[in-house]
C-alpha cells in the first residue's frame, strides 16, 4: 500500500490545569489512506476535537507529529480543510462570498473565486440562494454552505467535526447522502467526528473508537460494506453487528472513575 | 370526559373549560382574562401630541397675561416668538448655529473614530489591552466636564477647545463599546479563519472589523448627544460664538426670552443631528446585515 495521505504519529497532548496535568491524548497513532473516509467516535472528552485542532495546526501537540503526504505538518495552518459543528457563516456576507472565504484568504482574485464557486453552489443544492444572506437559510442549507466552503479551500484532507450534530433527524439523513455524493465526486480524504454510531458506520471505510482518560484509540473497525451505500444497508446483519460492537466499546471505555472527574 | 374525545385543536381548552364547569371555580384561584391593549391610529396619537403642545403654550401665555406666571423669570410665548424673529433677522443666529454645529460634528467624528480605532486595537494584543484598560476605565469614571476649564486654557477660546471637550466625552464610550465588541467575537470564528490559513491582518480586516461594526454603530446616537453637550459646555466656559454662549449671555442679562429662543434652537439642532445619525445608523446596519 502507498504511504498514507495523513499520518498522526504517536501524538500526545497534556494540558496544565489548576488540578494538575490533564492528559487529553495519549500516544494516538492513525493512518488515513488517500481518498478514504474515516470516522472517529467516542464519548465527550475523549479528545476528538483536540486531534482535529492538532491536525489543523491550531494547537501544538505535547509530543508526536502530524504527517501529510509524508511531510511533517505539525503546527502549520492552512494544510487541511476544517469544518466545525457551527456553520460560522459570516452574517454580513452573501452565501457565495461566504463560500469563497478560503480561496479569498489564499489570495485568489474574487471574480475567479466566484466563477469557480458558482457552478458548485448550483450543482449541490444551493442554486438560487447565491446572493442570499445566511440568516435567510435553513440549518441544512447553512451546513451545506459551510461544507462547500471547506471543499473549495481545496485541500486533499478535510476534517468534519460533528457537522450534522445540530440538525434534525430527517435533514441529517439527507445530508449524509449528500456528503457521500460530494466525497465520491471530489475524491477527498475525509476524517469525520460524530457521536452517532450509525452515522459513522454508514459513511466510513474505517471507524476508530476512542476511549477517555486519557483520550486514545481503543479499536479500529473496518467497514467493508459495498459502495455506493443505500440506506437499506443499515438494517443488514453485518451493519447491526458492527453497531453493537461500537456501542459495546463506547460503554466499556467511557466509564471514567468518579474520583478523577474534574 | 376522556382524552380520546378531544379534538386536537381546541382539546385542552374544552377540557379545561369542562373541568372548571364541573368543579365550579377552584378555591383560591382567580380567573382572569388576558389583558388586551388596543393601539390607537397614528393620526390620533399625533393629534394628541400637537394638542398637548398647543395646550401648554396657551396656558403659559394666558397665565403670564393674568399674572399667575411671573413673566420676568419665565418669559412668555409671545415675547419668545418676537425675540425669535429678531434673533434670526438681526442677530448672529447663523454664526452661532454654525459654530455650535461645527464643534459638535468635529468632536463627534474625531471622538467616535479615535475611540473605535482604539477599541479595535485591543484585539491585536491581550497584554497591551490589559495594560491600557485601567487608564481607560479611570478616564471614563472621571467627570470630564470638570476638566473643561483646563481644556479652554490649553486650547484657547476658539473652536478647538469645544472640539476637544466634545471629543473627550465621546471617545471613551466608543472605546469601551468597541472593545466589548472585540471581546464578543466568537473564538471559533477566529479558529475557522486560521484553519483556512489566514494571516492576522486578514482576520482583523475580514472578521474583527465587520463583527465590531454593529457595536460601533450602536454608539453613534449616544455620541451625538454627548458631543453636543461637550460643545455647549465649552461655550459656557469661554467663547465668542455659539448657542451655549448665547444662552449664558442671555441669562446673565435677564433676557429670559432669548434663553428660551437659544434653547429651542439648540434642541432643534440636536433633533436634526439625532435624526440624521439615526438615518445613518439604519443605512450602516443594512450594510452589515445585523
Amino acid at each position: 500500500m502507498a504511504s498514507p495521505k495523513l499520518r498522526i504519529d504517536d501524538v500526545s497532548m497534556t494540558f496544565a490545569t489548576p488540578g494538575g496535568a490533564f492528559e487529553a491524548l495519549a500516544h494516538v497513532t492513525l493512518s488515513v489512506p488517500a481518498g478514504s473516509f474515516v470516522s472517529l467516535i467516542g464519548s465527550s472528552g475523549c479528545g476528538k476535537s483536540t486531534i482535529f485542532n492538532i491536525v489543523a495546526g491550531l494547537q501544538e501537540p505535547t509530543d508526536g507529529r502530524v504527517m501529510i503526504d509524508g511531510i511533517d505538518a505539525t503546527g502549520t495552518i492552512g494544510r487541511v480543510g476544517y469544518m466545525l459543528q457551527k456553520d460560522l457563516l459570516l452574517p454580513w456576507r452573501t452565501l457565495i462570498d461566504n463560500i469563497i472565504l478560503g480561496m479569498e484568504l489564499q489570495g485568489v482574485p474574487l471574480r475567479q473565486a466566484r466563477d469557480k464557486a458558482l457552478p458548485l453552489l448550483r450543482r449541490y443544492g444551493l442554486g438560487g440562494f447565491e446572493h442570499a444572506y445566511p440568516n435567510a437559510l435553513s440549518g441544512g442549507m447553512r451546513q451545506r454552505a459551510a461544507l462547500l466552503r471547506t471543499l473549495l479551500f481545496d485541500t486533499d484532507v478535510i476534517l468534519l467535526d460533528e457537522p450534522f450534530g445540530a440538525l434534525d433527524a430527517q435533514t441529517k439523513l439527507q445530508m449524509q447522502e449528500w456528503l457521500l455524493q460530494l466525497w465520491s465526486d471530489f475524491g477527498k480524504t475525509v476524517i469525520f467526528v460524530t457521536h452517532d454510531v450509525e452515522e459513522a458506520i454508514f459513511l466510513s471505510d474505517e471507524v476508530h473508537v476512542m476511549g477517555t482518560r486519557p483520550g486514545r484509540v481503543v479499536e479500529t473497525l473496518v467497514v467493508d460494506l459495498p459502495r455506493p451505500r443505500l440506506r437499506a444497508c443499515t438494517t443488514t446483519p453485518a451493519f447491526m453487528a458492527m453497531k453493537e460492537r461500537c456501542l459495546e466499546l463506547l460503554r466499556v471505555f467511557q466509564a471514567a472513575p468518579v474520583d478523577q472527574a474534574a | 370526559m376522556t382524552i380520546q374525545h378531544m379534538s386536537p385543536a381546541s382539546g385542552f381548552f374544552k377540557w379545561a373549560a369542562a373541568r372548571v364547569h364541573e368543579a365550579g371555580r377552584p378555591p383560591g384561584r382567580v380567573v382572569r382574562r388576558l389583558p388586551v391593549q388596543k393601539d390607537w391610529p397614528a393620526w390620533a396619537i399625533l393629534g394628541i401630541q400637537v394638542g398637548v403642545l398647543i395646550g401648554i403654550i396657551t396656558l403659559w401665555q394666558v397665565g403670564a397675561n393674568l399674572g399667575v406666571i411671573d413673566a420676568f423669570f419665565w418669559s412668555k410665548p409671545s415675547a419668545i416668538f418676537n425675540t425669535l424673529t429678531i434673533f434670526f433677522t438681526t442677530g448672529e443666529a447663523w454664526t452661532d448655529i454654525g459654530f455650535t454645529f461645527r464643534s459638535t460634528i468635529m468632536g463627534f467624528v474625531i471622538g467616535t473614530t479615535a475611540g473605535s480605532l482604539l477599541g479595535l486595537s485591543f484585539w491585536w494584543s491581550r497584554n497591551y489591552a490589559a495594560i491600557v484598560q485601567p487608564y481607560i476605565i479611570c478616564f471614563e469614571s472621571l467627570p470630564k466636564l470638570a476638566l473643561a476649564p483646563l481644556v479652554v486654557l490649553v486650547f484657547g477660546i476658539g473652536l478647538s477647545s469645544k472640539i476637544a471637550i466634545a471629543t473627550a466625552l465621546t471617545v471613551v464610550v466608543s472605546t469601551l463599546t468597541t472593545y466589548a465588541g472585540v471581546k464578543a467575537i466568537d473564538p471559533d470564528g477566529e479558529r475557522l479563519f486560521y484553519s483556512l490559513g489566514a494571516t492576522r491582518l486578514q482576520v482583523f480586516r475580514k472578521l474583527v472589523v465587520p463583527s465590531c461594526l454593529p457595536w460601533i454603530i450602536s454608539v453613534l446616537r449616544v455620541n451625538i448627544g454627548l458631543a453636543l453637550t461637550g460643545a455647549v459646555v465649552g461655550e459656557f466656559i469661554a467663547s465668542q460664538h455659539g448657542l451655549g454662549r448665547a444662552i449664558l449671555y442671555a441669562g446673565q442679562t435677564y433676557d429670559i426670552a432669548l434663553v428660551w429662543v437659544a434653547v429651542s434652537v439648540l434642541s432643534a439642532l440636536a433633533m436634526i443631528m439625532y435624526v440624521s445619525v439615526s438615518w445613518l445608523e439604519r443605512i450602516l446596519r443594512k450594510g452589515v446585515r445585523q
